[in-house]
């Protein structure tokens, strides 16, 4: 399919955007927003097809020019490696630079403490803003979008974070018509949600609609697995399988892509773009519900990681 | 609903990338029933899926509730579990084969008036529903003259819970005539009365089998089939500049384009335009639309043009058709709602957001405030507090290029911003409040206000 848009069939008003349109062109007004409004901008980048939607719209909101901002990579130590492989790749194909933050590098210094479940994701939180802090970003992008979780759901687009990046969901600034207000102090910054308004499915969409690359981890593909707290999990150095757990081969996909040790993988005979797109529609479980661990801890986890500076 | 989600027939991908998108907001009182009515949306469109229902139906036996709390689907914070009520606006998203919703979910508070004026600010719908028990009452009135003043196209009247009036005719015939004339006064264009009972899912979804005297659209049909575009050849064309695209690239040495949003109508090759405040004019020679040329762009696409002339344009300029330019003033008039906790007084200094420019500004005068209740003025209240609808004269640092509101939505709003904190203050809109010549009964008595 081409990006030309065209009038919409079935109805009567000629100058109607497809729903995917409309979210495309308020993305990029985002984009262009803060490029027009701060000084250190910086692109969150995991090689997550959020994260690839974003960067493919900035490139975009941009373009013939280059993109004006670097990337920004929090790095568990527990990546997939297919997923590693794609985000420097993309990094050199478009002559981006991209900035490092590393967890184990914070675990080597005894900064921080591996925790006894061997999840790395809630330890994100202060390499990034550390990182945020020294290289004096101003604007922070992230693929969050308010579908994914309650707490998201009441996330601004513009979002501003105190100087130990915290979250206060009740002196958020109300935003009003399409006039993002993005004023801080110094050592405050603006963390900003292009893909706010989208959902799972319209990610899905677009990339198959922009023919957009993806990590194959995203597709269906034979894998060494083992199931812990009903999730299908990659065996690998970060601690597991224990003991009791039997690893098994299994046909399977990815929805999310994060920290190994909390990311689970679903059963999947999709293979391409439209079966994932296919299966997507047709599930009865959200993505964070089927693959994620970390947000089960708490009926408020989510909420709580926000507040202390996590996306 | 109680149970889990049926399965219904998955969409194919062709559906699913067809459709066009519809931003709606819900008001409502405690007590009408609009979390059930959202809940019967996004249940009956699939989109509560089974984690995030098990999830409620966790949470609500952990606080003894029987039956599963919809409600918590919707209120997302501590905060907001722990009191019960909803405190700030959340985005919804729901779909079906035919459309893509947003659905901004405003608290019924009477408190809560900025947080309805925010989410009705991008809505091109709203959606007020009443019981049919209590007809038409204070809150009604002021939901109207909300959707009025921030002159949302589509008012929907649901008036729900008809199954405790035995879904009689006449209940809803006279809480839609009585509705409709008030709405109409305040220049509502258009009103889409349907009696409904989320409970019992008459015509939200499907239609009721027991108020076969109603021959109109459920409410998810009239979702799905309003208009979301509107007749650009009555729309002045306004395109702000937000950044100038200089790639100074050996494939591109002298590209130069104006990229924005166009805030309204359309704009093609060849045309005049002007470029204000400053007021100078040229043709546009190219339109890139994300990469792509095009020959004609228009609202809400984000475009770069190209122009024949190297003028100097940068961002916070207005591009207009030379034909079809607004004035410039440095004196605007307008009603706002007050936002910010803290008041604005007359003398304030602030910035204010008008597109892409950002000016620093003064309130000259607030001459009255509005009441919401029985649109009576009250003259001169010295200062708006939170959640206060008022009349203000703002004086501005450089002219700006503004359109009635009425005339548009994009470049007839604006944001004050507090200098020293960068809190938003104040949502702006320029020129008349109501559509409708009169709008204004100033007899009340003014003790009466409560605002």
């Amino acid at each position: 399919m081409t990006t030309v848009v065209t009038t919409q069939e079935g109805t009567d008003t000629p100058y109607a955007l497809s729903h995917l349109d409309a979210l495309e062109s308020e993305g990029v007004h985002i984009f262009r927003e803060v490029a027009g409004e701060f000084e250190r901008p910086v692109i969150l980048f995991s090689g997550g097809k959020d994260s690839i939607v974003m960067l493919h719209l900035a490139l975009k909101a941009f373009a013939p020019a280059a993109i004006p901002f670097s990337l920004l990579h929090v790095d568990t130590g527990h990546n997939f490696p297919e997923v590693l492989e794609y985000r420097d790749r993309t990094v050199a194909q478009h002559g981006l630079r991209l900035h490092v933050a590393s967890v184990q590098d914070y675990i080597d210094r005894g900064v921080l403490k591996e925790r006894p479940d061997g999840t790395r994701n809630p330890l994100q939180t202060l390499p990034l803003t550390e990182k945020i802090q020294a290289e004096k970003f101003d604007a922070v992008f992230g693929g969050g979008r308010r579908d994914e979780e309650k707490a998201r759901a009441k996330e601004r687009v513009f979002s501003l974070r105190d100087e130990f990046s915290q979250w206060d969901p009740r002196r958020q600034r109300p935003e009003l018509w399409n006039l993002y207000n993005g004023r801080h102090a110094p050592g405050e910054h603006v963390r900003v949600f292009p893909l706010s308004n989208w959902t799972e499915l319209d990610v899905w969409q677009y990339i198959a609609r922009e023919g957009i690359e993806l990590p194959e981890i995203y597709f269906a593909h034979e894998r060494e697995v083992f199931q812990r707290a009903g999730m299908w999990l990659t065996a690998g150095e970060w601690g597991g399988p224990q003991a009791t757990e039997t690893v098994e081969k299994r046909q399977v996909r990815y929805r999310t892509v994060g920290d190994m040790s909390c990311t689970g993988a679903v059963d999947s005979d999709a293979t391409t773009l439209e079966a994932v797109i296919t299966e997507i529609a047709a599930s009865r479980l959200t993505e964070r519900g089927a693959t994620r661990a970390d947000d089960k801890l708490s009926e408020a986890a989510m909420e709580d990681r926000k507040r202390e500076g996590y996306f | 609903m109680s149970s889990t989600t049926e399965p219904t027939e998955p969409l194919s991908v062709e559906q699913l990338s067809e459709t066009t998108l519809l931003r709606f907001a819900t008001a409502g009182s405690v007590d009408d029933g609009k979390s059930t009515l959202v809940g019967r949306l996004l249940h009956d469109s699939k989109s509560i899926l089974t984690d995030q229902l098990e999830a409620v139906e966790r949470a609500s036996a952990s606080r003894g509730q029987d039956a599963p709390d919809l409600a918590l689907l919707t209120d997302g914070l501590r905060a907001e579990r722990e009191q019960g009520i909803t405190i700030d606006v959340a985005y919804r998203y729901f779909a079906t084969p035919k459309r893509r919703f947003i659905l901004a979910d405003t608290p019924g508070h009477v408190q809560y008036t900025r947080n309805m004026v925010t989410g009705a600010s991008t809505a091109e719908l709203t959606v007020i529903l009443i019981d049919a028990r209590n007809g038409v009452v204070e809150q009604t009135r002021r939901h109207a003259a909300l959707a009025a003043l921030l002159r949302v196209p589509h008012v929907v009247l649901a008036v729900n819970k008809m199954d405790l009036v035995d879904y009689k005719e006449a209940v809803f015939a006279a809480i839609a005539e009585e509705f409709t004339a008030y709405a109409t006064e305040l220049g509502v264009p258009e009103v889409t009365a349907i009696p409904i009972s989320a409970l019992a899912g008459d015509n939200v979804v499907e239609p009721s089998a027991v108020m076969d005297w109603y021959g109109g659209p459920t409410v998810l049909e009239h979702l799905e089939t309003v208009p979301v575009a509107h007749d650009l050849s009555h729309c002045h064309a306004r395109l702000p500049v937000q950044y100038v695209i200089r790639p100074q690239t050996a494939e591109h040495p002298d590209y130069r384009g104006y990229a924005g949003q166009i805030a309204a109508g359309s704009f093609h090759v060849g045309e005049q335009i002007t470029v204000l405040p400053a007021g100078r004019s040229t043709k546009i020679s190219g339109i890139d639309l994300l990469g792509e040329p095009v020959d004609v762009a228009w609202t809400t696409q984000s475009v770069t043009l190209l122009l024949e002339d190297d003028i100097d344009i940068s961002r916070g300029d207005l591009i207009v058709p030379s034909k079809d330019a607004p004035p410039t003033t440095q004196d605007i008039e307008a009603t706002v709602c007050h936002v910010a906790d803290a008041p604005l007084t007359v003398g304030h200094r602030v910035l204010l957001k008008h597109g892409t420019r950002t000016v620093k500004a003064i309130v000259k005068d607030i001459p009255s405030r509005l009441t919401l209740d029985d649109l009576s003025l009250h003259p001169h209240p010295g200062q708006l507090v939170a959640n206060d609808i008022g009349r203000v004269k703002i004086r501005t640092a450089e002219p700006l290029p503004v359109d009635s509101y009425a005339d548009s939505r994009r470049t007839g709003s604006f944001i004050l911003i507090d200098p020293n904190d960068g809190t938003t203050l104040t949502a702006g809109m320029v020129g008349e409040s109501f559509a409708s010549p009169e709008p204004v009964r100033d007899e009340g008595d003014d003790d009466g206000w409560d605002f």
